[in-house]
């Protein structure tokens, strides 16, 4: 027996530039306001870009960015539609605001079929928001999507922090790319997370302090992308395409 | 679909060195609720020069769930559900999840034993120096 959608998924994604995985050790350290920061804000610089909220159990980039009432058309597999710019694509369109109560081995074989079924256009880049941790779904996206690079977000918490040198660790064992670190919901002036980051041998791509404008735009892209937050992670975003400009140009 | 069954028939048969495929046999998965006409219509779209006068064969799976907290065991009954429902769980059959209940315990974490996707399972073909 032969699974005819593991063939496909390299062809799905053939047409896309570079695939950024926006991922972290735990939950609740902004990963998904990063991820879609950096998709408009890559989106704001000229580019075409796709954004892929790959957590199933727990998706939040539609609540972000207020997509609205959309649905990918089917042709041929299906072509996610454009929310605000973006190719946008998400579990929720099919399991909708309710709870989705996946075992790992289901949240694999969704992953898989959308994979297999999503046909993303031609794409400068396509933003992956990653359910956080080294689980099923990161095991899979290792797995399957080849030429992915990874964007680690971390808080300055030692908790958080902790975990994502795990998965640091893990990234750097298989040989994975990975852009850098940012370090989000900052309060202090100082904080050890460079110094540790860089120890590590990574890139520390910057602050993005925590800020309380932020709750307040979210829905909202004009206002999101207003904010203090999101002036931020654009600046991230151009040490970001530059650092994977130069990693293309050393290849 | 059929793109997927197309290119690991191709891949299988020339990691077999056939030189001819002549049967394409594919499971699908009642869960997906995949029409053969639908899928043997692209299949035929797709048809590459190897398989050019292979037969292609679809058998349906009837699905089976069971409960993993009370161990109730039951088929999926595509007729109860509605419309939309029905094409999100051919889209992506994991929502089945969000959907559908154990009828035991009411339970959504149900396994389902078989009948999920499509699969491709077995190709026949020849070789010409045999």
């Amino acid at each position: 027996m032969s699974d005819p959608r593991l063939e496909i998924i390299g062809k799905r994604l053939e047409k896309v530039g570079r695939i950024v995985a926006v991922s972290s050790g735990k939950g609740g350290v902004g990963k998904s306001v990063v991820a879609s920061a950096l998709a408009l804000a890559l989106r704001d610089r000229g580019h075409r870009v796709g954004l892929f909220d790959l957590d199933f159990t727990s998706p939040a980039t539609h609540v972000i960015l207020g997509v609205g009432d959309l649905f990918p058309k089917e042709e041929h597999g299906i072509i996610p539609p454009l929310a605000h710019g973006l190719r946008y694509m998400s579990i929720t369109y099919y399991a909708l605001d309710k709870p989705a109560p996946l075992r790992g081995s289901d949240v694999s074989d969704a992953i898989i079929e959308i994979l297999a079924i999503t046909r993303w256009e031609e794409l400068d880049y396509l933003v992956v928001d990653m359910p956080p941790g080294i689980g099923d779904a990161t095991l899979d996206v290792l797995r399957l999507v080849e030429g992915i690079s990874f964007l680690v977000v971390t808080t300055p918490s030692r908790v958080a922090f902790e975990t994502v040198k795990k998965l640091l660790t893990l990234l750097k064992e298989l040989g994975i790319p990975t852009i850098g670190v940012v370090e989000n919901m900052v309060m202090e002036s100082s904080s050890p997370i460079r110094e540790q980051v860089e120890q590590l041998g990574q890139n520390y791509l910057g602050t993005v302090r925590l800020d309380p404008g932020l709750e307040g735009a979210l829905g909202d892209v004009n206002k999101l992308m207003g904010t203090a937050f999101a002036k931020a992670v654009t600046e991230i975003t151009s040490e970001v395409e530059r650092r994977l400009q130069s990693e293309t140009t050393n290849l | 679909m059929a793109e997927g069954v197309i290119s690991t028939a191709t891949k299988i048969a020339k990691e077999e060195g056939l030189d001819e495929v002549k049967e394409v046999v594919v499971k699908i998965g009642e869960l997906q609720q995949v029409e053969h006409d639908v899928l043997n219509f692209a299949l035929e779209q797709l048809r590459t020069p190897i398989m050019k006068d292979a037969k292609f064969v679809l058998e349906t799976i009837p699905a089976k769930l069971k409960c993993r907290v009370c161990d109730e065991e039951w088929d999926f009954s595509p007729e109860e559900l509605s419309e939309e429902v029905s094409e999100a769980i051919h889209f992506v059959p994991e929502v089945a999840h969000v959907y559908m209940k154990c009828p035991g315990c009411g339970s959504p974490d149900f396994e389902v034993v078989e009948g999920r996707g499509v699969l491709l399972a077995s190709i026949k073909g020849v070789k010409k120096d045999e």
